[in-house]
């Protein structure tokens, strides 16, 4: 086993305010992590800090991912060494049709033209694994698409950059219960033992589908906890007040 | 999605003008002096052997030309000199029926433009003009046996005296402003297209202006008539290679869409970056009529251009789809003008507009609903995309409705490109400029799929070199 990513004493602030004060996480080639806490938490943050958001300042600590220190990388270098992030709330981008975006990107971050009609039949293969109408590819990028169609989109994304590690942010919310069990699918078609997953969930519909190997608790900037799968049944049944009040009274004020 | 071949270069200049800023030895067979007196104008008369009633036209339009105050809300001009700027420069052509009749270096240069070629595969006839007389004119036999007319302006003062006669000069009259009347002392060259009655021109005719002499100005005249219920496409592209003397186009365009009719007339604009572009463009929509402008305006010092459509007829319509691009150094001051006379004449504005590195890039729109056009609808959007903290832009309506009968839309934004839309695609592996032309040429894609291709693709590769090597 490799060690893929690996965060060491991240500290990160948006303006004055410190989000994260001091994660520390690792993950291996293969495994799926999911990172659970209450809302405003800090998982966002942590998720744009990997993926190198310039709106999130990196105060203290680093990020290693494949042994390289990516800390100070643009957000597309980081892109094209294998890192993508599924968008709790995607933009729409007009102007721009969806199949020709994600061919563009697809060139950019393989470093190989995407021939048109190959290309454009791995698309409508996809999209219908996902239950997409064919016709969303001559649309322009989420432009009018509903929110559960814009989670779709983002997953679409992922299964044809198929990058090494996959931030997905929130990916089963605003979701129906048919439709996360098909985006569920996808993602684990997706992964096998050569890339990672690093999940943020508030449900527990998305892990019966996509099995954890590693869980982490995330409270007010910390993780608090750390276990197997069986730590977000623990979590399903108990709330986070528990793991709250182990971080209280040190210090900080997000609470 | 197109990746840039080319080597990096830095400036814009340098690279998108470099066909165009290819200048020919200057070769004249008649040069009038600079300035404008009298003398200038009764000399470009008799050289083009014009009968008496154009000449009568030209010295009333210079007694208004010398009354008339520059328009006070126009941008700074106080760099044109009009003392020296030549009024009439005549390449050493006459005008030719065929492509290799013409001397090398003038086919050189339309040839670096790309027009011949476009005029082999889609175009129905081509009339470029070089400087101010008309090199080289044609129409597809078919079209003329149809009775379609087009011809180099002078031509048809000549030939078709009785089309262009009673027309000329009343719907854009030499009194509209200063530069309309320097226009009709000065006019030289143009086009001229008649479609008779029930004709429908499937290609588009297309005419390709072109400045080439230091400090020479163009005035060409542009008349069109489209009869009762006959359509036509009329493609207009204008560029001129780069002087340091100032140089000035004041050209006009006179379009007559009969009852029933259609015309669309698309232009692009790229003139050098120290054109001083002040056009006047007006058509009249006859009852049932149609009129569209698709209008590209991306070079020039400054511009001031605003295509005026006056609905007369019941049920006329007008539709203006616009862009433009300010860069450094530019000022363009566009944008549209309705009047909606007829009742239920409907009208539709977009027009979206980007602005980098210093440029102003102003909309100016005036809606006239008067007290005859009940039923009218007229619905107008602008939006506008500054690229960078230097630039500006404006909106500057003008609604003036005379009943109450009407349904009238404004609306206008102005903005810049979000940050997270940035993000967003750069963690798909794009760059920060490719993210941002991404942005722009999605901004602007709307107005660009209604351009020539050709036209398209050569916006499309400006947006993309705008933004080569802009940042970092």
């Amino acid at each position: 086993m490799s060690e893929l990513l690996k965060i060491e004493n991240l500290h990160v602030s948006v303006g004055d305010k410190e989000l994260l004060h001091g994660i520390n996480l690792t993950v291996e080639k293969g495994k799926v992590h999911v990172i659970m806490g209450v809302n405003g938490a800090g998982k966002s943050t942590l998720m744009h800090a990997i993926m190198g958001n310039p709106a999130y300042k990196i105060t203290k600590g680093r990020i290693l991912f494949e042994g390289q220190d990516i800390t100070e990388l643009s957000v597309d270098k980081r892109a094209k060494l294998g890192i993508f992030l599924s968008f709790q709330s995607p933009v729409a981008v007009a102007g721009i049709t969806m199949e020709n975006f994600i061919r563009t990107t697809k060139t950019t971050v393989s470093g190989q033209q995407q021939k048109v009609f190959a290309f454009k039949k791995l698309l409508k293969e996809r999209m219908n694994n996902l239950s997409m109408d064919a016709s969303y590819a001559e649309r322009y990028l989420n432009d009018g698409f509903s929110g559960g169609e814009r989670k779709k989109s983002e997953i679409l994304q992922l299964r044809l950059l198929e990058p090494k590690l996959a931030l997905l942010d929130e990916t089963d919310s605003g979701l129906d219960v048919d439709a996360v069990r098909i985006v569920s699918k996808n993602i684990s078609e997706y992964h096998n033992e050569n890339n990672s997953i690093l999940l943020i969930t508030h449900l527990n519909q998305i892990l019966q589908l996509i099995k954890p190997d590693v869980v982490h608790i995330l409270i007010d900037g910390q993780i608090v906890r750390e276990g197997g799968a069986e730590l977000a049944d623990e979590v399903e049944q108990n709330g986070f007040d528990a793991y709250r009040l182990a971080v209280k009274g040190d210090g900080n004020d997000e609470a | 999605m197109t990746k840039h071949e080319e080597k990096k270069r830095s400036n814009i200049e340098d690279v998108n003008r470099s066909i165009y800023d290819i200048k020919d030895k200057v070769e004249y067979s008649f040069k009038a002096d600079t300035g404008l007196t009298e003398e200038i104008i009764r000399e470009i008369s008799s050289q083009k052997e014009e009968p008496e009633w154009m000449l009568e036209k030209r010295l009333a339009a210079l007694k208004i030309y010398d009354k008339l105050d520059v328009p006070p809300w126009m941008p700074d001009i106080s760099d044109l000199d009009m003392s020296h700027i030549d009024t009439y420069v005549r390449p050493r052509t006459d005008m030719k029926g065929s492509w290799e009749e013409l001397p090398e270096n003038i086919r050189d240069t339309f040839d670096r433009l790309g027009i011949p070629e476009a005029e082999k595969t889609s175009l129905a006839g081509v009339g470029a003009q070089y400087d101010s007389e008309v090199v080289y004119h044609n129409v597809h036999e078919a079209l003329a046996k149809q009775g379609v007319i087009y011809v180099d302006f002078e031509t048809a003062v000549k030939q078709y005296e009785d089309l262009v006669r009673p027309v000329f000069g009343t719907l854009i009259p030499p009194s509209y402003h200063k530069f309309a009347a320097l226009h009709y002392a000065a006019w030289s060259g143009g086009s001229f297209v008649y479609v008779p009655k029930g004709v429908e021109v499937s290609m588009p005719l297309q005419s390709y202006f072109r400045l080439n002499a230091p400090g020479a100005g163009q005035f060409e005249h542009t008349l069109i008539i489209v009869d009762e219920g006959a359509s036509c496409h009329f493609i207009e592209g204008c560029s001129a290679p780069k002087y340091n003397v100032a140089n000035l186009h004041a050209g006009a365009v006179e379009l007559f869409v009969r009852k029933g009719a259609n015309l669309r007339y698309s232009t692009i604009e790229n003139w050098s970056k120290n054109m001083y572009n002040l056009n006047t463009k007006r058509s009249l929509v006859e009852e049932d009529g149609s009129m569209t402008w698709v209008s590209g305006s991306f070079g020039s010092h400054v511009s001031c251009l605003y295509p005026d459509t006056v609905l007369k007829g019941d049920r006329s319509k007008a539709e203006f789809t616009g862009i433009t691009f300010a860069g450094k150094g530019q000022y363009l001051d566009t944008g549209s003008k309705i009047e909606c006379l007829g009742k239920e004449t409907t009208a539709t504005v977009h027009s979206k507009s980007l602005s980098k590195g210093g440029g102003t890039a102003i909309y100016r729109g005036v809606v006239h609903i008067g007290p005859k056009a009940q039923g009218a609808k007229v619905s107008i959007s602008c939006e506008s995309l500054m690229l960078d903290n230097e630039s500006r832009s404006d909106t500057i309506p003008d609604i003036i409705i005379e009943n109450d009968n009407i349904d009238l839309g404004h609306e206008a934004k102005i903005g810049r490109i979000p940050d997270e839309n940035i993000y967003y695609l750069m963690t798909r592996g794009l760059s920060e400029e490719d993210a941002k032309a991404m942005l722009v040429r999605g901004f602007a894609e709307p107005i660009s799929k209604e351009l020539p291709l050709e036209y398209a693709v050569e916006m499309n590769k400006l947006i993309d070199l705008e933004f080569e090597g802009s940042i970092g």
